[in-house]
């Protein structure tokens, strides 16, 4: 009775079956254009009311009557915590990668990736908490005083006083969040390189250094910067750990100077003040503003990097000519 | 392809009429001797104890259908088959009566010493012809520039290359036909200087005219080089090598002169191999 | 043609540098095994400091009662807390998973073209999104509209966070059933929805249900997205129209809090919180990832 029944189905059905989920698969597509326009209406009063200067300004006052909002201590506040994630969080990722890809036996291999995604599971407000109980005391006591000490008065980077909730805590510690993501991707992404390439290179009597830097590293590179890339977009739209490192500035001193000194990325101000701004404000305009820029450095980070990603995991074979 | 192999029949009445400069290669000493080696996949022997020697200056043949262990062999003879996961080895390599397997690091200088030349042509995908072919000098902290120019051209000339590419040195080595691939990877095994050259079927992935090509190459550097060759052709076989090796199941079953191995086999299984009738 | 004379002289300029170049590779694979510690050591300290602290708060009061009043001696639960997230994942799957799974097949199997690359492209970007604008957008659509901060804005957000994980695992397991199952369908003369309904759907339930556990383990812990819809509460869910609590949001009303006794149930939530966490993880490694080959499924936390 059931192949009766399997050969049922109507050529309607089929078709509405074929718009159906042709619907559903359009529904992302409707969300991001959705976003674009929601951000972008919720946030038209302050373009309206600072137009460039919502960009370029730094003041940030939300008193009544002398109300004025500008986001860039906020961009740059995102852009050099992340800036410096990625520093640090690169070359541990690549370092991983091809641990896991080139050196590991294989019984450490498994294990490892488990961990590595495992560190990938671990939910933001959990690194944040984190960061704010444990390890911003060791990173207080263990780098940012000796440093400063040392190196405060001369050199601006290391001044002011280390106080373990500032740019450089939220740094590391979105380094760390970050190291998973790129280091799974650019793992797979040097699995995908043919053992034939190695070979060839292992045949010229290289060592295993030698292979990864003849071998490996050209053929993937496009692929290990499309990793970096998304492990940046990452970073631009990590909000609750920074949002409990930081340390919160707002205004002229959110400007990022030293790396010991309090700041403030775009998703913090938002996270920070939203339960502090009235609907139909213009700061909950300024604070969804904050949102659309976001939106547009992050889709931007992330197109560019799932065409990096893509191009190379879709390429087994033959080769990736940058 | 009656053409072809026609003109494959004729090669072959050529090459078995006309006698093998004998003395000279029974004159010639043993290069590479391979003692006792099993490999294995996983546990399972892939290798099961073979003992081979191969002579200076001569090509030799490894034969037997798929799956008999005889790329294995050849991967062995140069520390590469370690490097595949899950493989280990025993036994010896002697390279001029020095152990190979002897020392773990030494694999490094060995390598260098024993040229391969794989089934695929694998050249270095984002460098030019040139820097392709001068990989290895590089590694091997060769620095003077003119000393590279000179390998570059010998080796490209020896794989009767240098014609065809030599205005477009800068060119990727990917822009190449694949016989010409093929051939750039084997002048970039030439170039480090190596004293013996493994080749893993390095036609079979060619069409006749690119094949033929490699072939008459293989029996120019026999001149210089000790050369085994792993073939699934048997005609190839015929053409180019002085020894030829039947392996089967793992086992080196018969080794001999090839004349003898094509028209006199001793074994059963190389017989009904060699005439074709498994495979 | 390189003479004999030609090859010795070559051979002179070959530096004798092995041993420089093995101890350099020797240092290469000290700082990569490096790096491997340096990211093992955060993980070993977080899940180290979330039992030590944590341990010590859980009781059935903390897991069952609402948060005392701040700054009291009765330190309270985070019962509204559980019940909230618990309450998200399911409401959310419920627009996630039916839209995620047929966005899916609409890719496997219609989406071989100019269109279906498009959007394949999109749910990956939308994938990466931070999750925070995503908050954004749920508080301007659902928040805005109805007047009042609620659940349904908070499982708006969560299933948008949902979709695309769950749209890419259905795509990639439909793909992984053999072409066979499809083509002895057709030949039997069976539609298109039939056979996907009755015979793909089937073969790739396990991968559906990786999908959706990754899915779930990814919004369990979500934080950003919640401060702009679901805003909080001290109380058990009351209605659809109220504000409610979840775990992720809990802890980080408890971590700004200026007492010892919040920050201790901070660390008692986040044990809850891992421990949802991980266990869906192993479930998922141990279930169904072993089955797969590749791996490539990445469970990841965002804002």
């Amino acid at each position: 009775m059931e192949t009766v029944k399997l050969k049922g189905g109507s050529p309607i059905f089929d078709k509405i079956f074929k718009i159906g989920v042709t619907i559903a698969g359009t529904y992302v597509l409707a969300i991001i254009v959705l976003i674009v326009i929601q951000l972008t209406t919720n946030s038209y009063q302050i373009w309206a009311q600072e137009g460039v200067s919502f960009l370029t300004g730094s003041d940030w006052n939300a008193v009544e009557g002398s109300e004025s909002y500008g986001a860039a201590p906020y961009i740059a506040g995102t852009f050099v915590t992340a800036g410096i994630a990625m520093l640090i969080g690169v070359p541990i990722s690549i370092g991983i990668a091809m641990f896991l890809s080139e050196l590991a036996p294989k019984f450490l291999r498994s294990v490892l990736s488990f961990v590595v995604e495992l560190l990938a599971a671990v939910p933001s407000i959990i690194y944040g908490l984190w960061g704010m109980f444990v390890f911003r005391d060791y990173i207080r006591d263990w780098i940012e005083t000796p440093l400063n000490s040392a190196l405060g008065n001369n050199v601006i980077l290391f001044s002011g006083t280390p106080f373990g909730l500032d740019i450089f805590t939220a740094s590391v510690v979105l380094a760390i969040m970050i190291i998973p993501t790129i280091a799974s991707i650019s793992r797979e992404i040097m699995i995908a390189v043919p053992s034939s390439q190695r070979e060839a290179a292992f045949m010229l009597g290289a060592t295993k250094w030698e292979v990864f830097k003849m071998a490996v590293i050209p053929y993937s590179k496009s692929g290990l910067i499309g990793a970096s890339i998304l492990g940046l977009g990452r970073a631009v739209g990590e909000t609750m750990a920074i949002t409990l490192l930081i340390g919160n500035a707002t205004g002229q001193s959110a400007f990022p100077s030293s790396l010991f000194a309090p700041g403030q990325t775009l998703s913090s101000i938002i996270a920070n003040e939203f339960p502090e701004a009235a609907n139909g404000s213009l700061h909950m305009a300024a604070l969804i503003g904050c949102g659309l820029i976001l939106f547009v450095i992050a889709i931007t980070i992330n197109i560019v990097a799932q065409f990096l990603v893509s191009k190379v995991l879709k390429t087994h074979q033959g080769a990736v000519l940058a | 392809m009656a053409a072809l192999e026609s003109q494959q029949v004729d090669r072959m009445e050529t090459l078995t009429r006309t006698p093998i400069a004998r003395s000279s290669i029974e004159a010639s000493r043993y290069k590479l001797v391979a003692e006792n080696i099993v490999a294995s996949y996983n546990g399972i022997a892939a290798v099961k104890g073979v003992n081979m020697k191969f002579r200076e200056k001569a090509v030799t043949a490894l034969i037997g259908p798929s799956g008999c262990g005889k790329t294995t062999f050849l991967r062995c003879l140069n520390r590469m088959h370690e490097l595949t996961k899950g493989a280990t080895v025993t036994g010896k390599v002697l390279l001029d009566n020095q152990d190979l397997y002897s020392n773990k690091e030494d694999a490094i200088i060995h390598r260098r010493k024993i040229g391969m030349v794989f089934q695929k042509p694998n050249p270095f995908p984002t460098m030019s012809i040139y820097d392709n072919v001068a990989a290895g000098l590089k590694l091997n902290g060769v620095k003077d520039k003119k000393i590279i120019d000179q390998i570059v051209q010998g080796c490209l000339e020896m794989v009767y290359l240098w014609d065809e590419v030599k205005h477009d040195l800068k060119k990727p080595g990917m822009s190449l036909s694949g016989g010409q691939q093929q051939r750039l990877c084997i002048a970039r095994a030439l170039a480090i200087q190596p004293e013996v050259l493994l080749m893993d079927e390095p036609a079979s992935a060619l069409d006749p005219i690119a094949t033929q090509k490699i072939e008459e190459m293989i029996t120019e550097l026999k001149k210089e080089y000790t050369i085994i060759i792993v073939t699934h052709n048997m005609q190839q076989a015929v053409r180019v090598s002085d020894y030829t090796g039947f392996m089967y199941l793992g086992d080196l079953v018969e080794f001999g002169e090839t004349k003898q191995i094509f028209e006199n086999p001793r074994n059963e299984i190389t017989a009904k191999y060699v005439q074709g009738q498994f495979g | 043609m390189i003479t004999i004379e030609q090859r010795a002289e070559f051979r002179k300029h070959f530096r004798n540098n092995i041993s420089r170049r093995v101890a350099t590779d020797k240092i290469v694979k000290g700082i990569v095994f490096g790096c491997v510690l340096l990211a093992i050591i955060p993980l070993g300290s977080i899940l180290f400091e979330i039992i030590r602290n944590g341990v010590p708060v859980l009781s059935i009061d903390f897991l069952t009662q609402p948060p005392g009043a701040v700054g009291s001696n009765q330190p309270g639960g985070i019962g509204p807390a559980i019940q909230g997230t618990l309450m998200l994942i399911g409401l959310s799957s419920l627009i996630g998973v039916p839209v995620g799974v047929l966005g899916g097949i609409f890719l496997s199997e219609y989406g071989n073209n100019k269109y279906g690359q498009t959007i394949r492209f999109f749910n990956d970007v939308l994938a990466e999104f931070p999750t925070i604008v995503i908050g954004l957008f749920a508080f301007a659509v659902i928040v805005l509209s109805l007047g009042y901060f609620s659940i349904l804005a908070g499982m708006f957000a969560l299933s948008i966070i949902m979709l695309p994980i769950i749209t890419r695992t259905t795509e990639e397991s439909l793909k992984l059933v053999p072409v066979s199952y499809r083509e002895a369908g057709y030949a039997l003369g069976i539609k298109r929805s039939v056979i996907i309904f009755r015979i793909l759907l089937t073969s790739a339930k396990s991968g559906l249900i990786t999908g959706i556990m990754l899915s779930v383990a990814r919004i369990a812990g979500e934080t950003a997205p919640l401060i702009f819809t679901i805003l909080g509460n001290e109380d058990f869910f009351s209605g659809f129209d109220q504000p409610v609590d979840a775990l992720p949001l809990r802890i980080y009303r408890l971590a700004n809090l200026p007492y010892d006794s919040a920050t201790a149930q901070g660390w008692g939530g986040a044990l809850v919180l891992i421990l949802i966490i991980l266990s869906l993880n192993i479930g998922i490694r141990y279930l169904f990832l072993r089955k797969r080959r590749g791996g490539s499924f990445r469970i990841t936390t965002g804002g």
